[in-house]
């Protein structure tokens, strides 16, 4: 009988966090495709124009929706109407709240934290902590024991992706944390990522978040219906599915412990409603390797650095199929991974397949 | 501890207007940048963050932003503007002279 491999600890306050502070993958130099200083300083440049446009846009459809909800409530046409406010309410939520917390969506900064904290509100991520548990993945984009956001570990955990659709796993998660910030505490491994310094900000936001969350509750009771909540906090989960199917296609099937965002995101073309709601983090493996170029200068980004990459998946549908087989095949082989060629134009990858030579080694030794 | 010395760095043609260019002497680097008015000031390459070179960094006006995970500092006090960055940079003085950039370390 073939040995079973031990199974990984993907805390990131677990042993498998100094073995890869040992093996230099912690806050490690990464690759970089080569473009000119010239190009780059263009793509970095902010504007506000997009975002104010974007954000006009996202608003007044939320503002459209919600008034076609209410007035369908109490029929099925409520079914539909809630369906799409929520989508309209979670997915920007969600990719709002990602950009303008890198600073890069408006080029005014207190638009980029102003925003980033009515979005994080929306998703329900504390806006501080969740700060800086992005800027650990950025550090140490899927390095098991470090990344703090890797959405399920190998062999996949079908249970929370499956909560996940309606934010289930994440969003109970979230409360707690609200709370225990609220009276002033703070998880063990959020004091990994998180400086002291820090600390007074997270209560102080979890305390606005609890205000506005009791105000629905109450404001439900006061009106003798969930309605309120319906449109305030309950879209955080029922029109999560499309955040959760967005993110999935970011990482997942792809290689752990490597250095090489090529190798460990996915580029994907889609549609530009999709690239609305998404702010163009559908050009991920370009987003991590040049994070300060903002979302509307991705497009440019990836045409001047795709000759370097494997080639972008052709569409979502194309992704979750890839995503979906690569799960099922790390159900019985947790090293099973996706890798594209490179076209001839591109440098070679760097580190990805003596990486995971070492880890099957590895996992030998701990069986 | 050893004086303070003057070091030249680059030629001032070597840094465009609003960017930043990166300078190693013996085991240290440094990060010469000009600002949009034209002016010059040093500081230390690396973010107080992580280790990650502020040359590949997006000079606005006078401020740096990290490449890594835009964290912002002030060009002419090293004063960390924005989180992840929590720890102040150490800047340099800077000084022209015959259309060279000096910096005092």
């Amino acid at each position: 009988m073939a040995a079973q491999p031990k199974k990984r600890d993907y805390s990131i306050i677990g042993p498998e966090s100094k073995r890869a502070q040992d093996r230099g993958l912690a806050s490690a130099d990464w690759y970089a495709s080569p473009i000119p200083r010239k190009e780059m300083k263009e793509l970095m440049k902010r504007r506000n124009g997009p975002a104010i446009r974007d954000t006009i846009i996202w608003f007044g459809g939320l503002v459209i929706l919600g008034y076609l909800a209410y007035l369908s409530w109490g029929t099925w046409w409520a079914i539909p109407a809630f369906l799409a406010y929520g989508i309209l309410y979670a997915t920007p939520g969600d990719s709002r709240w990602h950009e303008c917390g890198h600073g890069t969506a408006f080029k005014t900064p207190w638009m980029n934290e102003v925003m980033y904290q009515i979005a994080s509100f929306m998703v329900l991520r504390s806006a501080t902590p969740w700060r800086w548990s992005h800027a650990r993945h950025h550090t140490d984009t899927i390095i098991v024991g470090r990344d703090p956001e890797i959405i399920t570990e190998r062999p996949p955990i079908w249970k929370v992706l499956l909560l996940q659709i309606f934010h289930l796993y994440g969003g109970p998660i979230e409360i707690k944390r609200f709370v225990l910030h609220a009276f002033g505490r703070m998880e063990a491994q959020e004091k990994e990522y998180i400086p002291q310094s820090q600390f007074k900000k997270v209560f102080w936001e979890a305390r606005a978040y609890m205000l506005i969350i009791l105000g629905v509750v109450a404001a439900c009771f006061w009106a003798g219906t969930v309605m309120p909540a319906m449109f305030i906090f309950l879209p955080s989960f029922y029109g999560a599915f499309v955040v959760i199917t967005f993110g999935i296609t970011q990482h997942l099937g792809l290689y752990e412990d490597v250095l090489d965002h090529r190798l460990n995101s996915r580029t994907i073309y889609m549609n530009p409603l999709f690239r609305f709601l998404y702010w163009n983090m559908n050009y991920h493996t370009e987003h991590h390797m040049f994070p300060m170029v903002p979302y509307h200068a991705l497009p440019k980004l990836h045409a001047a650095m795709k000759d370097d990459c494997p080639a972008a998946r052709p569409s979502l549908w194309a992704a979750l199929k890839e995503v979906f087989h690569a799960l099922r095949q790390q159900k019985h082989d947790p090293a099973y991974v996706v890798v594209k060629p490179l076209p001839a134009t591109a440098r070679p990858y760097m580190d990805g397949i003596a990486h995971e030579l070492d880890f099957e080694k590895w996992m030998q030794k701990q069986a | 501890m050893t004086n303070p010395q003057w070091i030249e760095a680059c030629e001032v043609d070597d840094v465009e207007e609003e960017d930043v260019i990166r300078f190693d002497h013996e085991d240290r680097t440094f990060a010469i940048y000009r600002t949009d008015k034209g002016e010059f000031f040093a500081s230390d390459g690396y973010c107080t963050h992580e280790k990650f070179h502020l040359s590949n960094g997006l000079v606005m006006g006078s401020t740096i932003e990290c490449p890594k995970h835009n964290g912002r500092f002030d060009i002419k006090t090293g004063a960390a503007k924005r989180t992840p960055v929590c720890v102040d940079l150490r800047t340099y003085p800077v000084k022209i002279e015959n259309d060279k950039v000096f910096i005092q370390i």
